[in-house]
């Protein structure tokens, strides 16, 4: 069913000065659905959400959010890049940068005003951040940044969430309130895309998997694509630390 | 004070704020050598501005000098995409061309004009008050005119674009992807500047634009954590040198923009010296802090870890620390009493021992 697709891409090209990134990417993503995407180092992941996103050319095909183009969706999707992509000495406070969730639906010129900043207040309260409302950013821990990052999402109140290694150089703790806070989002029929590192994780903390390497290798539910064979299809020869993250499964 | 030195003060207080509003923005985006290069190039605009026209007094040459700028900025950015270029080196090269070319143009089709290479260079605010307008029946300074219509420019689209400017400056991904073009509030920015410096170049000349953009901004940066009080510590910053530099030139009978420049440079070396939490006596105060603190997790560890073993005795002594973790005595005299004057260990007959307190530090530690 067509409107049951939250992100459908097809034929996507990405090219960077005529080296292509990205070749041919289809991907159909249900909603409701948390998914990972895996891949080498330089795989084109990061590549793959900006080009959706529109912050790439992209060389050909086409995406669509929920059946239309991306800049007549906006409203619907929400964006966490990677945490290293911004200046953490910026001079800014917390609730700040969480109001930035707002500055889409208020468009130009407007002003954040108490409504917003209430519901600032209350994403930084879901990702338990509420005491940390007035600091300044650059006196954050990597886990306090992300979840600074991910209450910024949550304001705004999107259909799909896009993510940039969400749990890159976090806590323990960090990392268990991200995967509820996923759970929370499926379970209210939002879709996550994230990219993902960790291959050990990923059974666990997602239920859908693209595994991508310049070319889309496969991507469906976890436990029908992210077989061994799949694995090794990825990452080549390197697949020495993967063996164990299909047993691991299975036991 | 007689009325001219009145109004010379009042032209730098209005060139200051307006200099130091988009040179904060130019701080926090690193392009600060953008404001240098724009200063001079802006000239160029302005030569061939009044090729066209024959006139130096229309208002288009400001048009004329900030699409010059406009310019200067794309040009250097294509030559950055090149990626054979980085931008420092691409700043270098493209502003000395069009500036040069702007003082060839100058000096074989335009002798005799205002427009002589000094005045450029250090602009001479001595004289501003002498050129005048009559505006609603009063007869002002053409310099305060000119820079309070900058002034009040650069003060609406700052207000009127707060939220874009902190969104784009911070995140440009995220402006992007909510539909913010990065591309447009960077030009825009970028022809603040423009406008700006042709402005202010009239009054204090095309280098000491570049101290009164850079300056405060660098300076308020480092007074505080906020965006709204960075903005306004950079033109109380930009204001202050401006008197303070008014009056340095009055006692030196000296240049008085290079006065005010010298005074600005001054204010951004005591806010170096001297920011509360940034300035680099805080960072050293906090650096002999954390040495010290160091030391005595170094300290509770090594005690936890030979606590109640053989060689305790021996060990977790305080003549033994220099054998052990290879401080000096003094040092090691210095860990210990500030370690038991935290309640982190006692001393018994010699021997260290962990106090509660200290043995949950160095398991805390010891954990991770």
């Amino acid at each position: 069913m067509e409107q049951s697709l939250a992100i459908q891409i097809s034929d996507l090209t990405v090219a960077y000065q005529e080296k292509a990134v990205l070749w041919d990417i289809d991907l159909d993503v249900p909603q409701g659905i948390l998914m990972a995407i895996v891949g080498p180092n330089g795989a084109g992941k990061t590549t793959l959400l900006k080009a959706a996103l529109g912050l790439l050319p992209i060389a050909a095909g086409q995406v669509a959010i929920f059946g239309k183009p991306y800049k007549e969706q906006r409203g619907l999707v929400s964006y966490v890049p990677q945490r290293g992509s911004v200046d953490w000495d910026f001079p800014t406070s917390v609730l700040d940068v969480v109001m930035m969730g707002n500055y889409g639906k208020l468009g130009w010129v407007r002003r954040p005003g108490a409504a917003e900043r209430r519901a600032a207040e209350a994403a930084l309260d879901k990702v338990g951040m509420s005491e940390y409302a007035q600091r300044q950013i650059s006196q954050l821990s990597g886990g306090q940044q992300q979840r600074t990052f991910l209450a910024r999402a949550l304001v705004q109140d999107a259909q799909i969430y896009f993510m940039d290694e969400p749990f890159q150089g976090v806590d323990a703790t960090t990392e268990r309130a991200i995967v509820e806070l996923l759970k929370e989002l499926r379970a209210s029929g939002k879709t996550v895309l994230a990219v993902h590192h960790d291959l050990q994780t990923v059974p666990e903390y997602f239920d859908w998997v693209t595994l991508l390497n310049i070319r889309r290798i496969a991507s469906g539910p976890v436990d029908e694509v992210f077989t061994e064979d799949n694995l090794r299809a990825t990452y080549g020869g390197r697949v020495s630390l993967l063996s164990s993250a299909p047993r691991k499964e299975a036991a | 004070m007689s009325s001219a030195q009145i109004e010379i003060q009042l032209i730098g207080l209005v060139v200051a704020a307006a200099c130091a509003l988009p040179g904060v923005f130019l701080v926090l985006r690193g392009m600060a050598m953008m404001s240098d290069a724009i200063s001079h190039t802006v000239l160029l605009g302005i030569v061939l501005g009044f090729m066209v026209l024959g006139d130096l007094e229309s208002p288009w040459l400001i048009i004329a000098a900030a699409a010059m700028g406009l310019i200067t900025v794309s040009l250097i950015e294509l030559l950055n995409n090149t990626k054979l270029v980085k931008q420092d080196a691409a700043i270098g090269l493209v502003f000395p061309a069009l500036f040069s070319l702007a003082v060839i143009l100058i000096s074989r089709f335009a002798r005799g004009v205002h427009l002589d290479n000094d005045a450029v260079l250090l602009g001479e605010l001595a004289f501003a008050p002498f050129n005048r307008i009559l505006l609603f029946g009063v007869s002002l300074p053409h310099s305060l005119v000119v820079m309070g219509v900058i002034l009040l420019v650069n003060i609406a689209f700052i207000a009127l674009f707060y939220k874009e400017l902190k969104l784009a400056t911070f995140d440009a991904g995220l402006a992007m992807a909510l539909g913010f073009s990065p591309a447009l509030i960077h030009y825009g920015l970028m022809a603040l500047v423009s406008v700006t410096a042709v402005g202010a170049f009239d009054a204090v000349g095309s280098i000491m634009v570049v101290a009164f953009m850079v300056a405060p901004g660098a300076a308020a940066y480092l007074l505080t954590d906020r965006l709204d009080r960075m903005l306004l510590y950079a033109v109380l910053i930009g204001a202050a040198g401006t008197l303070g530099g008014y009056w340095m030139a009055h006692w030196l009978d000296a240049n008085i923009a290079g006065s005010m420049s010298t005074i600005i440079g001054l204010l951004f070396v005591l806010c170096l010296l001297f920011a509360p939490r940034r300035g680099l006596l805080a960072i050293a105060a906090r650096r002999r802090r954390q040495k010290w603190e160091f030391a005595q997790t170094m300290l509770a560890i090594h005690l936890l870890h030979h606590e109640g073993t053989a060689e305790a005795g021996v060990e977790n002594r305080l003549e033994h620390l220099h054998d052990h973790l290879r401080w000096e005595p003094g040092f090691a005299r210095g860990v210990v009493r500030r370690a038991r004057e935290g309640g982190l260990i006692s001393q018994s007959n010699g021997s260290l021992l962990l106090t509660a307190q200290g043995r949950q530090l160095a398991e805390q530690n010891l954990e991770g």
